[in-house]
């Protein structure tokens, strides 16, 4: 009786691991908030005291259109630090990109899971595997030596810019938004398909009207994805894009993006000076866009389901 | 297999693998506090110099570690300047750096560095003034007929702004003005691999990275030779400088004079594709007087 008291009064052993794995959990979580809060403040800080500290005007930063942030305007006083010509360049490429490999991917996954489900799957899937593991300077070296000489014979100019840049993130997306539509396509619960070809809908009819609409916010949220892959590459893209903070032109004509102009000025300027500071800020519009195009995805999430 | 047995794996396996890790943290730790240790940041430009005699220095001096790293020619001013390391390497005075305060900063020149202006092959031309050079690079010009070429469209490719290269290049290529907004590229390697690809390319690099894949101009008919940077013929060059936040440690100077010795000067210099600072007979002072040794 005695020993049953105790057993009763005491915490048995998968309480303790219980409580045990709760603990474990709860550090690894709350380590990665910290590491997550403290990026965001430390980006935010250093982006911000551009518009705080040094004293330039948000608009002039956001729509000004020549960057050269070592160099004084002499009207205004202000160094010359239009981001204008980045942000365009960026979003560019991102959404080429996107709009490019979209029907590809698609294709892709409808033959994967529709049409030829066995060889899809047997030789796409790893294809498709392999395709995101290859790393992004093989990618940006392949643009270099194949890509830009190609566009250059032609298109005429250097061969470097937008044109470059989208076809070498045509590349590097397609993968993400496949696999990802692939996922999707496959959790379209296969009574839809089954009804749908009961009423004596050929398998066309029941691909674009039942499955593509039911797999719609699932595609969508796949494309936001590689969409924001694209928009944060910053290797392969300032390999192939010539890093000229120039206002576009053309598809052609050297261009540039927010990452390659990061990666190219951040070891030649000077902590707390100005020109370090704008770099800070380019920093932080990447930043606040990651977390656009996480909240679209989850916008997508919540309001895209059929009914 | 019984699953706590496997969890008893899973965290056997888990504690080894942290112990091994920090055992050899332990092994491999900076030995700093038995030995001497030198850190130098900075230039890229400077990097593989002070890295290769930062080596050979500690075969001779045991017990001391050079420790070199890039992160550029800012990077390396303002961490020099705020303490954080030995040795700052850059390619530029620190006066002419924006937000570096330089009063405390000794400057130790090791090196010289030429930059001449790199073409492709197909433009034909072999020879340009500093007023053509300028012309071309603020977009005055646009085609190379206009300076004696082809009928062919200029490319220019810089190097990122506020790169060391870029500067000396602006200052005794350009004489002073900026180069236009135009593409721009992060290492004189991909510089060069360009040039060498674009028809009508012109842009520019040290001597190191001169080979016969391109043209290296030659600047008011004087080719970009050693010899003729030593002699002051040739405009474009510049100081290869070692910063010293305030009189450098003792250990920190003999490092530093090991730097500039004959021997190193004499070989490790020559053979990375720098000019010896006891080869030069002229110097520069920071405002651009030139004085004949």
């Amino acid at each position: 009786m005695d020993n049953i008291t105790q057993k009763l009064m005491q915490k048995s052993e998968s309480t303790k691991k219980d409580s045990l794995g709760r603990a474990v959990s709860l550090a690894a979580l709350s380590l990665i908030v910290i590491v997550v809060v403290s990026i965001f403040a430390f980006v935010m800080s250093r982006g911000l005291s551009t518009f705080f500290h040094d004293g330039v005007h948000v608009k002039d930063f956001l729509f000004g259109s020549t960057w050269n942030p070592s160099v004084v305007n002499p009207q205004t006083k202000q160094p010359y630090i239009g981001a204008l010509p980045m942000i365009l360049g960026s979003f560019l490429v991102t959404f080429l990109a996107a709009i490019v490999a979209t029907p590809f991917a698609i294709g892709t996954s409808l033959f994967m899971t529709e049409i030829a489900q066995k060889r899809g799957t047997k030789i796409m899937q790893p294809v498709i595997e392999l395709l995101v593991g290859i790393p992004s300077v093989v990618y940006g070296f392949i643009g270099l030596t194949v890509v830009v000489p190609f566009i250059r014979s032609v298109f005429g100019g250097s061969g470097f810019g937008i044109l470059s840049g989208t076809i070498v993130l045509f590349v590097m997306v397609l993968p993400t938004i496949t696999s990802m539509t692939v996922d999707t396509l496959k959790s379209v619960p296969r009574h839809y398909r089954e009804s749908a070809l009961a009423i004596g809908a050929t398998r066309w009819q029941m691909i674009y009207k039942v499955v593509l609409r039911a797999a719609t916010p699932g595609i969508l949220t796949a494309i936001v994805f590689g969409m924001a892959r694209a928009f944060g590459e910053a290797l392969a893209v300032q390999m192939v894009i010539g890093n000229a903070a120039l206002m576009p032109h053309n598809l052609t004509s050297p261009a540039s993006t927010l990452t390659s102009i990061l990666t190219m000025g951040i070891g030649n300027t000077v902590m707390g000076s100005l020109q370090n500071d704008v770099l800070w800020t380019l920093a932080m519009i990447l930043l606040v866009m990651s977390l656009v195009f996480n909240l679209v995805v989850r916008a997508i999430g919540r309001r895209g389901e059929m009914k | 297999m019984s699953k706590s047995h496997r969890g008893t794996i899973v965290a056997t396996i888990v504690a080894v693998s942290i112990a091994a890790a920090l055992g050899t943290a332990y092994a491999t730790r900076d030995k700093s506090a038995s030995g001497t240790s030198i850190t130098a940041v900075g230039s890229t430009a400077l990097q593989p110099f002070v890295e290769a005699a930062g080596e050979e220095y500690a075969k001779i001096n045991l017990g001391t570690f050079v420790n070199v790293q890039g992160g550029g020619t800012g990077t390396g001013l303002s961490q020099v300047s705020q303490g954080a390391v030995d040795l700052g390497n850059s390619d530029v005075f620190a006066e002419e750096k924006e937000g570096i305060n330089a009063n405390r900063l000794v400057d130790h020149q090791v090196a010289v560095v030429g930059i001449a202006p790199l073409l492709n092959k197909d433009i034909g031309l072999k020879d340009l003034s500093t007023a053509q050079l300028q012309a071309i690079f603020t977009g005055k010009v646009t085609n190379w007929q206009q300076v004696g070429g082809k009928n062919q469209k200029i490319v220019i490719i810089n190097r990122a702004a506020g790169s060391g290269t870029r500067a000396t290049f602006e200052k005794w290529g350009l004489l002073g003005k900026q180069s236009i907004e135009a593409q721009e590229q992060d290492s004189s390697g991909m510089v060069r691999s360009i040039v060498a690809t674009t028809p009508g390319a012109i842009s520019y690099a040290a001597f190191g990275y001169i080979d016969d894949t391109i043209v290296a101009a030659s600047v008011n008919h004087v080719s970009p030779l050693n010899k003729n940077v030593a002699s002051g013929m040739y405009p474009i060059w510049s100081y290869e400088h070692v910063y010293t936040n305030g009189k450098p440690k003792p250990e920190v100077a003999k490092f530093l004079n090991y730097l500039t010795s004959k021997e190193i000067q004499s070989t490790l210099v020559p053979k990375l594709g720098y000019i010896s600072i006891h080869d030069m007979r002229v110097t520069r002072q920071l405002n651009g007087n030139i004085i004949k040794k």
